[in-house]
């Protein structure tokens, strides 16, 4: 079995989509926690839900990047634990500092709602193991999905392969038609260096079951049943 | 101790785009308002106590590098004011 521990931050609000998506994977066991009293001993995952935490006051994920739960994600994280932050939670990595760069504003300053392509970069990560260069299609919605950094993080995230999905076509084409948002480089999901550390602002938790439109998601969180148990340093490092 | 605001003035750093403020540019134009360019950012008021302006400053600046601005996308500047509070007249 692979425990998955799911973050619940005051606004988190894809916490029971993620346990129901996650539910259709055999060999893995979820528990949704509270962010104030987390303890993540003894899980092999954890994935930090979409949603407005905190209201997404002062900037999305600034004020949860504060959080007793965000300090044990780090330990967690810094064991080698796979960690996976979707929309908002891949905002509250990036703002604490788990990922390089940080979301802003929309390049249409409109909430975009909608189905995309994202290729897959990477497959050093626990999340996308044997994905690469697979073309998935999943729902977005967000209003601050645009990723930047500046010149030299940008091409040290392109150096190292820490770019992990980016928005194409649905041939696969990182066109500037397919970018949602005016991401750099049509970048849709990064990884920290050790690869442990995934986020993405699409919404694998949507798209995990014929009936709501598409299974691709499932391609992703289907992965955690394989997930090393236990701390993961060792094979992503 | 005296009480001071500190107004934590946060931009968006010049390389990174603006769409808010390219927005806010073209209903300027629709005006007839000759525009080269326009900036937004968010200003902060802060309200505390502290030894002195120095002290303020200081504390101010640390809010800012732990918070208030991310410095990924933003830079921030700091104006701190002494003020006159009932308690402290």
């Amino acid at each position: 079995m692979t425990r998955v521990a799911i973050l619940r931050y005051p606004g988190t609000w894809s916490e029971r989509d993620f346990q129901h998506a996650l539910s259709l994977v055999e060999g893995i066991e979820t528990e949704i926690v509270w962010h104030a009293e987390c303890d993540l001993g003894g899980f092999d995952a954890a994935i930090v839900p979409g949603g407005f935490s905190y209201g997404d006051y002062l900037r999305a994920g600034a004020i949860a990047k504060l959080s007793p739960g965000t300090k044990e994600l780090r330990r967690f994280a810094d064991e080698g634990g796979a960690v996976l932050g979707s929309c908002n939670g891949f905002q509250i990595l990036c703002e604490a500092g788990l990922l390089p760069g940080a979301l802003v504003r929309n390049a249409s300053l409109e909430y975009r709602c909608d189905w995309i392509h994202v290729r897959i970069e990477s497959d050093r990560t626990p999340f996308t193991t044997g994905l690469r260069r697979q073309v998935l299609r999943m729902p977005i919605g967000h209003g601050e999905g645009r990723w930047v950094a500046d010149p030299d993080t940008l091409a040290a995230v392109e150096a190292a392969g820490q770019v992990v999905f980016r928005y194409t076509d649905a041939a696969g084409a990182a066109t500037a038609d397919a970018n949602p948002n005016g991401a750099l480089a049509n970048i849709a999901g990064v990884s920290n260096r050790a690869g442990n550390v995934v986020g993405l602002m699409p919404h694998p938790e949507r798209c995990a079951e014929a009936l709501l439109g598409g299974t691709d998601g499932y391609r992703i969180i289907a992965n955690l049943a394989k997930a090393p148990h236990g701390t993961a340093a060792a094979v992503y490092r | 101790m005296p009480r001071f605001v500190a107004r934590v003035l946060i931009r968006p750093k010049a390389e990174i785009r603006d769409p808010q403020g390219e927005a806010i540019s073209g209903a300027l134009r629709s005006l007839g308002h000759e525009i080269a360019d326009v900036r937004t950012g968010k200003e902060i008021l802060v309200s505390f106590d502290a030894a002195d302006e120095r002290a303020a400053r200081d504390e101010a600046a640390r809010m800012g590098d732990e918070l208030l601005a991310n410095p990924v996308i933003e830079s921030y500047a700091v104006e701190v004011e002494a003020v006159r509070t009932e308690a402290h007249a």
